[in-house]
C-alpha cells in the first residue's frame, strides 16, 4: 500500500467475562482517511475504540499505532492518539482553559507551546471566548466541543471520536463535520456514529460491525457504486412470465413486487438494462418503467445488521486480512 | 514524568470545591478548642507539677495530645477525600482521558496520591502552627515535637494510601469512602483483639495496628521499626492500586 498506514488492527478479540464484545476484527486506517464506524447499539463499537485508544486492553489480537504496538510501548503509541470517549471526559469543576491546559500537559506539550495549542484548538472547535467559563455551566453542545478540543489539542496523527456530534444542534453538527473533514485531510479519523448521513457526509471508508464482528469494510464510493449497480426496478403493461425474464443473461434474481412490477438483481458487468429494453420491445411487454434502484446507506446498514444473507445481496465484503 | 501535573490538578480541583476549605476550617477549629483546653489545664496544674521529680512539660501535656487527636480526626475525614480519588474519575469518565494519554498507570496513581497528600500536608502545616506558637513564651521538647509530627505525617499518608486503594476498587465514591473508614477503624483498634489469641497472633495483631506505631512517636520515641511499618503499608497499598488500575484495563 502506497499510503502510510497509521492504525493497523489485527484479529482483535475482547471478552467481558463470557460475553464476547469484539470478535476477530481487523482493519487498517491510512493517513488522511476518515473511517466511519457503524453498528447498532452494543455491537462493539465503543469497545473497539477504547482498545485502539489504549484505555482497554484486548483479550487477543494486536493494535499498531504508527507502527508501534500499543501493548508493547503504550506511552509512545498513545502519543499519536486523540480520543473522545462516548461521554466527554471533563472535569466539571475546572474552567475550559484550565481543563485544556491540563490535557495539553498530559500529552506532553511543552510549556511554551501550550498557549498556541490552546488557542488553535479553541478556535477550531468554536470555543473562543468560552475559556474562562466553568465546564459545569456549559451547555451539552459546548461540553461536547470541549471534549473534541481535548482530543485535538496535541495535533495527534489519529483521532478517535466516539459519537462526536451527539447532543449538538444542526449548525454545530455541520461545523463539527467540517472540522472532521478538515482534520481528515492530514490526519486519520476514526468516527463512530448512529447518524448514517454523517457517514455519507464525512467518511471515506465505512466499517459496519454487528455483534462484535466486522460485516462490512469498504470505501464509501465503492459502496455507492455497488449498490447502485445491481438492482433494477422494472414495470410492464403486459408483464411476461418470470421464466421468460430469467432467460436474459446476467440476471441473478427476480422479485415480483405486484402484478406488473419487478425488482431485478443482476450482474454488474452484463448489460442487463439494455437487454431488458430490447426484449420488452421485441415481445410487446409494454415497458413502462426501467430504473436502477439506489439503496441508501441506511438500507445497506439495516440489511447487514439484521442478519440477512450477505451473499445474495451482492455487497462486496472484504475478508479480514 | 507527568506526576506533578496530575497531582497539581488533583490539588487544584480540591480547592475550587468548598469541601476542602470546610474540612480545613473545621479541623482547625476543633483542634484549636482542644489546644486551648489542654493549655488551660496545663496552666492550672503547673504549680502542682512543679513539685514532681521530673515533671511532664508542655510537649507531653499539650502538644502530644493535640497531635494524637489530630490523628483520630484525620481518620474520620480522610475517607471523605480519598473516596473520590479514582472512583470519581471512573464514574465521570475522566479516567478514560488519563488511560488514553501517554502516561503510565504508575504516574496516574502516584500523581493522584501525592496530590491528596499535598492537601493533608497543608493541613498538618496549619496544625503545626499551634504548638509553634507556644515557643513564644514556653519551652518545647523539639525532638519529641518533631517525632510526633513525623508520626502524624506517616499516619495520614497511610490513611491516604488505604483510601486510594479502596477507591481503585469501585466506581461509586461512597462505597470507597465507607469501606476506607471501616478498614481504617479496624486497623486503628486491631490491637484490642490481641489479648484474646496466642502470643504469635497477639504479636501479629499488635504489629498491624496503625495506632500502636503512632503512640511511641508521640511520646518522642523514635523507632525505625515504626517508620518502616508505615513505609511498608504505604508502598504496598500504592503498588496494589497500580495493579488494580492496570487490571481494570485488562478485564472489567
Amino acid at each position: 500500500m502506497a499510503e502510510e498506514t497509521l492504525i493497523a488492527v489485527e484479529h482483535l478479540f475482547r471478552y467481558y467475562g463470557t460475553h464476547r464484545a469484539v470478535h476477530d476484527i481487523s482493519f487498517n486506517v491510512s493517513r488522511g482517511e476518515v473511517l466511519g464506524f457503524l453498528g447498532p447499539n452494543g455491537a462493539g463499537k465503543t469497545t473497539t475504540m477504547q482498545i485502539i485508544s489504549g484505555a482497554l486492553a484486548p483479550s487477543m489480537g494486536r493494535v499498531m499505532v504508527g507502527g508501534i504496538d500499543i501493548l508493547d510501548a503504550p506511552k509512545k503509541a498513545k502519543a499519536y492518539i486523540g480520543y473522545l470517549p462516548e461521554h466527554p471526559p471533563l472535569y466539571r469543576e475546572l474552567t475550559v482553559d484550565e481543563y485544556l491546559r491540563y490535557c495539553a500537559r498530559l500529552h506532553g506539550i511543552n510549556r511554551q507551546a501550550i498557549p498556541r495549542a490552546l488557542n488553535s484548538c479553541k478556535q477550531r472547535c468554536g470555543l473562543d471566548g468560552a475559556g474562562d467559563r466553568l465546564i459545569d455551566n456549559l451547555s451539552k453542545g459546548y461540553q461536547q466541543r470541549v471534549g473534541i478540543a481535548q482530543a485535538i489539542i496535541h495535533a495527534p496523527a489519529v483521532m478517535i471520536l466516539d459519537e462526536p456530534t451527539i447532543g449538538l444542534d444542526p449548525i454545530q453538527i455541520r461545523e463539527i463535520r467540517n472540522l472532521i473533514r478538515e482534520l481528515g485531510s492530514d490526519h486519520s479519523v476514526i468516527l463512530s456514529t448512529h447518524v448514517l448521513p454523517e457517514v455519507q457526509a464525512v467518511c471515506d471508508r465505512v466499517l459496519i460491525i454487528q455483534q462484535g464482528r466486522l460485516v462490512l469494510n469498504d470505501r464509501l464510493d465503492n459502496l455507492k457504486w455497488n449498490i447502485r449497480g445491481n438492482y433494477l426496478r422494472v414495470a410492464f403493461r403486459n408483464p411476461p412470465n418470470i421464466t421468460e425474464l430469467n432467460k436474459i443473461p446476467g440476471i441473478k434474481q427476480i422479485d415480483q413486487l405486484d402484478g406488473t412490477r419487478f425488482r431485478i438483481q443482476h450482474d454488474i458487468n452484463a448489460n442487463v438494462p439494455e437487454a431488458i429494453a430490447v426484449m420488452a420491445v421485441e415481445s410487446y411487454w409494454g415497458l413502462s418503467e426501467l430504473a436502477p434502484e439506489s439503496h441508501s446507506l441506511e438500507e445497506t446498514f439495516i440489511r447487514l445488521t439484521c442478519g440477512e444473507d450477505l451473499e445474495t445481496d451482492g455487497f462486496v465484503i472484504e475478508a479480514p486480512a | 514524568m507527568r506526576i506533578h501535573h496530575i497531582a497539581g490538578r488533583e490539588l487544584h480541583s480540591l480547592f475550587v470545591l468548598p469541601l476542602a476549605w470546610i474540612i480545613l476550617a473545621a479541623v482547625q477549629l476543633i483542634l484549636a478548642v482542644i489546644f486551648f483546653y489542654r493549655l488551660y489545664v496545663f496552666v492550672q496544674f503547673q504549680p502542682h507539677l512543679a513539685g514532681l521529680e521530673s515533671p511532664p512539660g508542655l510537649t507531653d501535656l499539650v502538644v502530644a495530645p493535640l497531635l494524637g487527636t489530630a490523628g483520630s480526626i484525620v481518620l474520620l475525614i480522610a475517607p471523605l477525600l480519598t473516596m473520590r480519588l479514582i472512583s470519581e474519575e471512573r464514574r465521570a469518565g475522566t479516567l478514560q482521558l488519563l488511560l488514553s494519554s501517554p502516561i503510565s498507570m504508575t504516574e496516574i496513581i502516584l500523581g493522584k496520591y501525592l496530590g491528596l497528600l499535598g492537601f493533608f500536608l497543608i493541613m498538618i502545616a496549619m496544625i503545626t502552627l499551634m504548638p509553634l506558637s507556644l515557643l513564644l513564651g514556653g519551652y518545647l521538647d523539639i525532638g519529641q515535637f518533631l517525632a510526633g509530627l513525623l508520626g502524624l505525617t506517616l499516619l495520614v499518608a497511610t490513611f491516604c494510601a488505604v483510601g486510594l486503594f479502596m477507591s481503585t476498587l469501585t466506581a461509586i465514591p461512597v462505597v470507597a469512602g465507607v469501606s476506607t473508614f471501616g478498614v481504617l477503624l479496624l486497623l486503628w483498634i486491631i490491637h484490642w483483639a490481641s489479648q484474646a489469641g496466642s502470643d504469635k497472633i497477639s504479636a501479629a495483631l499488635s504489629y498491624l495496628s496503625i495506632s500502636r506505631h503512632f503512640e511511641p512517636l508521640l511520646r518522642g520515641i523514635f523507632n525505625v521499626e515504626d517508620v518502616v511499618y508505615y513505609i511498608i503499608m504505604i508502598t504496598t497499598l500504592v503498588i496494589l492500586s497500580i495493579w488494580r488500575l492496570d487490571a481494570d484495563r485488562l478485564h472489567d
